[in-house]
């Protein structure tokens, strides 16, 4: 370990603000990517599904 | 399979949808355990550099991302050319889900280069041959979005953004010769394919697993955001109606 205790661990030897602005920033910037696509793919499948079964009982009403 | 075969498939976007999923997770379970692992080492257990302190820390974010950012890029370039010569599907659809992807982390590369600046030059931001160029990077990222939206007609905007990217390919190799111009601030390479690099290990090596995680965590984005693209082009078709259905897309 490179700190002796964690008040020195979070000031980053008086680059506290810089480094852990860099870290968060890094979080969101991963977390923001997968999450939009997921949340974009879930929402998109969930639409063609309603539409192919509306597809689908208007192609069996029309038979009937 | 033969390799003309295997051709001939990446034009389906049916085939690359059915045999892409199990990668997604390969690469993702990848690119948390590496960056998970090289984050954690960096923070913690990275020994401070003599003449930066504490404020190197942020290499191991800043030159990872910078990384992908350009790789990306080169990605976008490569697809470009398959589109422009064999006119392959699938390529425009990589044309166009590498874009936010390369741009977010662009935008990071520059955010981060300012904040690990300011401690380090004693400013947020400098004109110099490194800082410039990445910030031309993130003009063509910006240009490539834009000139989709811009034109309806979707075979016109495939070219003209294919065309776009080729073009910036140019911009690729200032980037990486930047820091070896007299012009500069910016410090040079941390790794190269020629020599050893100029840290101990135990100060590269989280490093190098940090770069590997977002190259991993790249190929997972770009494979779920292509399958996502695959079935919104092919929303007509039967096989996306028939994978629907089956609950299984």
């Amino acid at each position: 370990m490179s700190f002796d205790s964690f008040a020195d661990f979070i000031a980053m030897g008086g680059h506290g603000f810089y480094v852990w602005f860099s870290y968060g920033a890094s979080m969101l910037v991963v977390v923001a990517n997968v999450v939009v696509v997921r949340r974009s793919r879930l929402r998109y499948i969930r639409e063609l599904t309603d539409m192919a079964r509306r597809q689908r009982n208007a192609e069996a009403v029309s038979h009937s | 399979m033969t390799l003309k075969t295997l051709w001939h498939r990446l034009g389906s976007p049916r085939w690359f949808y059915q045999i892409s999923r199990p990668w997604i997770y390969v690469l993702g379970i990848l690119a948390l355990v590496l960056l998970v692992t090289g984050t954690v080492w960096g923070l913690v257990f990275a020994p401070m550099d003599y003449q930066q302190h504490d404020s190197f820390r942020i290499m191991y974010v800043h030159v990872p991302a910078a990384m992908v950012a350009q790789s990306a890029y080169i990605v976008m370039g490569f697809a470009g050319v398959l589109l422009l010569v064999w006119r392959m599907k699938l390529a425009d659809m990589v044309l166009a889900t590498v874009v936010p992807f390369g741009m977010s982390m662009t935008v990071f590369a520059l955010v981060t280069g300012a904040v690990w600046g300011k401690p380090t030059w004693g400013a947020w931001w400098v004109w110099d041959a490194r800082t410039t160029s990445m910030l031309v990077l993130l003009f063509l990222y910006f240009g490539l979005y834009a000139l989709r939206q811009a034109i309806a007609r979707p075979e016109a905007a495939a070219r003209a953004c294919a065309v776009l990217a080729v073009v910036g390919m140019i911009n690729i190799p200032i980037i990486k010769y930047s820091v070896n111009f007299a012009l500069t601030l910016h410090q040079k390479a941390s790794f190269t394919l020629t020599e050893a690099p100029s840290m101990p290990p135990e100060m590269w090596l989280p490093l190098a697993l940090n770069v590997l995680g977002v190259y991993c965590l790249f190929g997972a984005n770009l494979l779920s955001r292509l399958r996502l693209e695959i079935l919104r082009r092919e929303r007509g078709t039967q096989w996306v109606r028939d994978l629907v259905l089956s609950g299984s897309a």
